[in-house]
């Protein structure tokens, strides 16, 4: 779940890991997260990189802290599809240019798409 | 020289009588953070731990602690764990907690004891009976169980199987006391690199780099350990 790449920097990648846990639910709209202790020791890493991963993810508005509470998902549904969207747009974007850097058209990649799915049912 | 950061040190020299082990060392180590002292073998990390701890006295040069040269007020704030122990191993572990309550006020013995417990660890166990990686946990334990201002831990994952360096990373993230700084030194970095902010990179007694390990990942693109490999080539 904590997986850490050495090519880029680490708290990026905890951003990432966590938004997809919040967006997929591992964390509910509203929920508590555990403590920056917790969390580091569960991701064995670095209890002020994981702090710094949790400020990017209150500038995001996915987090808000609470003074003595600790800190809770948004219950804001809207912001969460919205960054949902904007996840799966970005990935549609890399896959796109992969595709184009193999010479496939539009019409190829609908295609490959459609056959896919016909073959995942 | 900086008196708020917990090391500061400035043409640090040590010599030992043909031998320069630390060539003038300059560099400040801020509070709060977990460092890594990085180097090959020979590069002068536990010489300038045992200067940190305040075993040994430099030759040349100024190195404060916490503010202090290091003596009776210094050693107060640190917590060291030495590359070898320095534990009789005909000790029992309820000896050695009695013994460092005895020593320092900061122990927290009964963190130290939920700890052990959690291990499975039995108190009246002597340190002689247990296997290597054990007795690397039991002194972790004790050391990481003093509410310090500075660990300094010298090869603390070196010798263990990976379970075990996994068991010492862990009590390390989730036990140094607030704004607490450890310095570890390693050439095990690339089980490290996660749990530090900084590094600093010896060679031949001087520094070649200090720099928190996101900025070096960002700006090479690569890992700690690989820069390190490059840097360090035979």
């Amino acid at each position: 779940m904590w997986k850490i790449e050495s090519d880029r920097p680490i708290y990026l990648q905890l951003v990432e890991t966590l938004q997809q846990q919040i967006l997929t639910g591992v964390y509910p709209p509203g929920g508590k997260l555990p403590s920056v202790r917790d969390l580091a020791a569960e991701a064995a890493v670095n209890p002020n990189t994981m702090q710094k991963a949790l400020g990017e993810l209150e500038r995001l508005g996915l987090v808000y802290a609470q003074r003595t509470a600790g800190r809770f998902i948004t219950d804001d549904r809207e912001r969460l599809e919205q960054m949902k969207e904007q996840l799966a747009a970005e990935q549609v974007q890399i896959f796109l240019k992969k595709m184009s850097e193999m010479g496939l058209s539009r019409q190829d990649v609908i295609a490959l798409l459609e056959r896919a799915e016909k073959e995942m049912e | 020289m900086n008196r708020d950061a917990i090391i500061s040190c400035q043409g640090l020299q040590k010599r030992y009588s043909y031998k320069l082990a630390l060539n003038g060392l300059t560099l400040e180590i801020p509070r709060g953070k977990i460092v890594g002292l990085l180097g090959p073998n020979g590069s002068g990390k536990t010489t300038f731990i045992k200067l940190v701890s305040g075993l040994l006295t430099p030759t040349a040069g100024e190195l404060l602690v916490g503010g202090h040269r290091p003596g009776v007020e210094s050693k107060r704030i640190v917590s060291y764990l030495p590359e070898r122990t320095y534990l009789n191993d005909w000790m029992r572990v309820e000896g050695i907690l009695e013994m460092f309550s005895d020593f320092y006020p900061d122990f927290n013995e009964a963190k130290a004891r939920d700890m052990l417990a959690r291990l499975g660890i039995n108190l009246k166990d002597k340190l002689k009976t247990m296997s290597k990686g054990t007795k690397e946990k039991v002194q972790l334990i004790l050391v990481m169980s003093r509410e310090a201002e500075l660990y300094l831990l010298d090869e603390p994952i070196g010798g263990v199987d990976p379970a075990a360096r996994d068991y010492i990373l862990d009590t390390i993230i989730s036990n140094y006391s607030e704004n607490a700084t450890v310095l570890i030194s390693t050439h095990l970095i690339s089980d490290i690199e996660k749990v530090l902010d900084e590094v600093v990179f010896i060679k031949n007694g001087q520094m070649v780099l200090q720099s928190s390990v996101d900025d070096i990942r960002a700006s090479w693109g690569i890992s700690v350990d690989q820069l390190f490999r490059e840097e360090f080539r035979c």
